[in-house]
């Protein structure tokens, strides 16, 4: 074939057309690769809900870390009437005091970030990246923090939470800790990774 | 001739009828000719790879005890370390290699920095280079995760969880990459195959790539003289000298105390004092149980500073967000690097005080990052780190201004010895 009778118009148009096809062959095989990355659905049925008997938690006290809902960590706290009282005396320190973010179900954003006053149901897991943080409940000065009143205490990267679950400012992690949805099936009994009338 | 010899050249030559064998070999080792002043900084190439080697053979053979999933991977090590014969001699050559690896990267790199082995026409060299060393971080960021000790579980916990610092999709996209709600067997599972297949892949395609642009153009020395400029009557450079036998067999002696210093370590310091292989490893992961200090291993530890050094939020972005885009930046910064020096003269021999002071200044800052990774952070500690990272970005944002405006020598016509 000589070079004057190449189509020049018609090649662009069958070499755009061919790559534009491809391109879609390309994305559509990418689809099962990248799917299988999904959580399988084994590890969605592992994230099943399940029971917590909270009836020999004393005040002050701190069931957990428990392997519970989507194999997080959750700590479930039984507070004491006076770290209750203490609650939000420094909001002012706080980032999110009223809960405004939503790291809760809707019946749990209220001064307590609970159901019940007393009992606090959190997602063990710091919102920075990720560590477990430790639960310090004393009302003592720690050396992270010299008017410490009872929290959460980060040790990666020395992020604070309140006994409430809410972040302080001034620390690396963006928000209060998770409140994993939960209902009471009896006065000690709570179910954790469920909304109530859901199943 | 013998018989033999004729037989054997016409094999040969019926060979490269069919396949360039001798022309390669030619090419790139008898005819490649290599700056003859070439110093003791141009060996951690050659080193780099003797332990992709190592890498390779020990990692294959450990596939053949190990069990990547959640119930047995803890347990797996454990048996290859007691009782699969000389199993703990491949494990330790393994992770010891895997230190290794990042020493002689690290000085390889220096040497480019120092010499200024990145400069044209040498771009193309730097940027396979610098993707061969994240592929190498993904590598062991891949592979730490394989032990499955509890620092192994929270130190992938907390990079992975990185990614949620992404606005809007990233809590979506951490899910995706472990496959699971929290840390679990599937991820280990998955970074298993990412280790031993996938990434290898890319790093020898890209070795060979940083090699064969290497040998297109030909490598720098320590003069930043090009040797072609000055040839003998047949063409080759009259300060240069063949890469085989000189660089091969040459340096074989350096090669030879590379691995006298390698096995040192290997046979009497394996853990390296808790800095190869860290002391919460040697506990099964906890879900539940994060470790008291997380600290990554050494070789990633300065990038893990400027993360923590990044404390808090600026123009509308959190303190979470702004450590993700400090860490990444430090990583994406030197692929620019070529383009960032403006200096007539390539070699730190030739260039300015500026030049000379900044690259200290940078080497000291990376160092002392390199340290506060490994520590718990207070408030003095934070505030060095962010000097430190300040000094890490300053030495590249600053190099066009730097390097232009100081006042350089002159470069001689042909290398010195």
């Amino acid at each position: 074939m000589s070079e004057s009778s190449v189509n020049s118009g018609r090649r662009n148009f069958l070499l755009g057309a061919t790559a534009v096809v491809g391109a879609g062959g390309v994305a559509g095989l990418a689809v099962p690769f990248l799917g299988s990355w999904n959580p399988s659905a084994k590890a969605l049925a592992a994230g099943a809900p399940i029971k917590v008997d909270i009836s020999r938690l004393e005040p002050g006290e701190i069931l957990g870390p428990i392997p519970a809902w989507r194999d997080k960590p959750i700590f479930v706290i039984r507070r004491s009437d006076a770290m209750l009282a203490r609650l939000n005396e420094k909001s002012e320190r706080l980032a999110d005091p009223q809960s405004d973010r939503e790291q809760q179900p809707s019946y749990a954003k209220n001064e307590t970030r609970s159901i019940r006053p007393d009992v606090a149901i959190l997602v063990g897991l710091c919102t920075h990246l990720s560590c477990s943080p430790k639960y310090r409940p004393a009302i003592t000065p720690q050396s992270f923090d010299p008017e410490w009143v009872g929290g959460f205490y980060c040790p990666c990267h020395g992020s604070k939470f309140d006994l409430a679950g809410r972040v302080y400012q001034g620390v690396p992690a963006p928000s209060n800790l998770e409140v994993p949805p939960h209902f009471y099936e009896t006065d000690d009994v709570v179910v954790i990774g469920e909304d109530e009338g859901v199943a | 001739m013998s018989a033999i010899e004729q037989s054997l050249k016409n094999v040969m030559a019926w060979i490269d009828d069919r396949l360039p064998v001798t022309e390669a070999y030619e090419k790139h080792l008898s005819k490649y000719y290599a700056p003859k002043n070439l110093n003791i900084w141009y060996y951690f190439g050659i080193f780099s790879f003797v332990v992709l080697a190592n890498q390779l053979l020990t990692g294959i053979w450990l596939t053949m005890s190990y069990v990547p999933t959640g119930d047995d991977a803890f347990a797996s090590v454990e048996y290859i370390m007691r009782d699969v014969e000389y199993g703990w001699l491949l494990r330790y050559m393994h992770s010891t290699g895997a230190s290794a690896f990042f020493v002689v990267v690290y000085l390889h790199m220096f040497r480019g920095l120092l010499y200024g082995s990145y400069q044209k026409p040498r771009e193309l060299i730097w940027i396979l280079g610098m993707l061969v060393y994240v592929a190498l971080m993904a590598e062991g960021f891949f592979g730490y995760l394989l032990p499955w000790g509890n620092m192994s579980f929270w130190g992938a916990q907390v990079i992975v969880s990185l990614a949620s610092a992404i606005p809007v999709i990233g809590d979506d996209l951490a899910i995706w990459v472990r496959g699971d709600f929290n840390m679990s067997g599937v991820t280990l599972n998955r970074f298993f195959a990412l280790h031993v297949v996938l990434v290898p892949l890319f790093l020898l395609v890209l070795v060979v790539l940083h090699v064969l642009a290497l040998h297109e153009v030909g490598s720098n020395n320590p003069d930043g003289v090009d040797i072609k400029k000055t040839t003998d009557d047949t063409g080759k450079p009259l300060d240069g000298i063949p890469f085989h036998p000189y660089f091969t067999l040459g340096k074989l002696p350096a090669i030879i105390v590379f691995l006298f210093l390698f096995c040192a370590v290997l046979f009497f310091y394996p853990d390296g004092g808790g800095y190869l292989i860290e002391h919460p490893n040697y506990e099964p992961a906890d879900p539940l149980k994060t470790p008291e200090l997380i600290a990554p291993v050494w070789y990633y530890t300065p990038f893990y500073s400027m993360l923590r050094a990044a404390t808090f939020p600026l123009f509308g972005l959190d303190a979470k967000l702004w450590g993700l885009i400090v860490m990444a930046g430090a990583i994406v910064l030197p692929f620019v690097l070529p383009w960032l020096d403006k200096s007539p003269v390539k070699s730190m021999r030739y260039k300015g005080l500026g030049s000379k002071i900044m690259l200290g200044l940078f080497v000291i800052s990376f160092f002392i990052l390199g340290y506060l990774g490994t520590v718990h952070p207070t408030p003095g500690r934070t505030v060095m780190a962010q000097v430190c990272t300040g000094i890490y970005f300053a030495y590249f944002l600053l190099m066009p201004w730097y390097t232009a405006v100081e006042k350089t020598k002159s470069v001689p016509e042909r290398v010195t010895m």
